[in-house]
């Protein structure tokens, strides 16, 4: 068990490091920089001119749908990660469960390509 | 000792964290906070000695979901002065929520203490937590594995049909259209007279 643990002390390490360094880029401004702020300095500056209005905005659904397909793919491998790692010794029954698997998410790139959903309109 | 230390700092920082996404005034920090939440459960998974759930839950929570649900808080037109106002509105249905979880979790735990689970062997033996995944995944548990797959493709489906729209006026290249052009249907002949002009 902690000869497993020790094999991630680099990472928790590389952590501890990158936390320290973060910290520090945040302390030594805070400490060494000059600050004399005014309400000139303070106020939002949008390229010359004063700021229309809120940064969020409405924005087209299609990004998001492409989003949702991305993390559906995503998925999808990461289910077959395992299967590719353990597949010489698992057998023909385990390869039908992939490809049945396999299947039905083709089936929805079928629908997804044919209902245009991944050309940019 | 290492161990017990990491735990307990993973385990704080998570509750906190937590905690941090429900209280925070901004969903922006919100979003900050819950990514937070999620590698610290990423580290008690690796503690757990599920390395493969542990970088799985970093890859696609951290690294989709959480940015998914950044773009919806940054972008979306959200009035959040009038959001916070339905508080009250919807508490008895998040109260609902909340019960259903906790009777799951108190589930769990009972399956645990009466022993029907079947705990994967995370740290003996020389095969990788991968490797002992693959094993049961596809053998044992193959019936839960086709029903996540079709649980991706209702995703699938419904993200499509719900945001999916024909819009009329929008000029796209159609790759058959264009192909399956003859020389009948693309030109057409003309005699034109000298001096009439066309038409």
């Amino acid at each position: 068990m902690t000869d497993f643990l020790l094999g991630y002390l680099p990472v928790l390490i590389l952590f501890g490091i990158a936390l320290a360094l973060s910290i520090a880029f945040l302390l030594i401004p805070a400490i060494i920089a000059p600050k004399q702020p005014d309400t000139e300095k303070l106020s939002t500056y949008e390229c010359g001119f004063n700021a229309f209005d809120d940064s969020r905005m409405k924005f087209d659904v299609q990004f998001y749908l492409v989003a949702i397909l991305f993390i559906i793919f995503d998925l999808e491998v990461a289910f077959l990660f395992p299967y590719a790692v353990s597949a010489g010794h698992l057998g023909n029954y385990a390869w039908v469960v992939v490809m049945i698997f396999l299947l039905e998410l083709t089936a929805g790139l079928v629908y997804a390509w044919k209902k245009g959903a991944l050309d940019w309109h | 000792m290492l161990v017990a230390i990491s735990f307990y700092l993973l385990a704080f920082v998570a509750i906190a964290s937590a905690f941090m996404v429900v209280a925070s005034r901004n969903p922006v920090h919100s979003v900050m906070f819950l990514i937070v939440t999620f590698f610290s459960a990423a580290g008690l998974f690796i503690l757990m000695g599920a390395e493969f759930l542990a970088l799985l839950l970093v890859m696609v929570y951290v690294g989709a979901v959480a940015v998914l649900f950044l773009f919806v808080v940054m972008m979306l037109d959200v009035d959040f002065v009038e959001l916070k106002q339905g508080f009250l509105q919807y508490l008895p249905f998040g109260f609902v929520v909340a019960l259903i979880l906790l009777a799951e979790m108190i589930m769990v735990g009972a399956a645990y203490f009466t022993g029907e689970t079947k705990a994967l062997a995370t740290y003996s033996g020389e095969k990788s937590n991968l490797e002992r995944f693959g094993e049961v995944l596809y053998t044992d548990y193959a019936f839960f594995f086709e029903a996540a797959g079709l649980v991706l493709l209702v995703a699938m489906i419904g993200a499509i049909v719900l945001t999916l729209r024909e819009r009329d006026g929008v000029r796209k290249q159609d790759i058959t259209k264009q192909v399956g052009r003859t020389r009948e249907t693309a030109i057409e002949m003309v005699d034109i007279e000298s001096g009439q002009g066309v038409g």
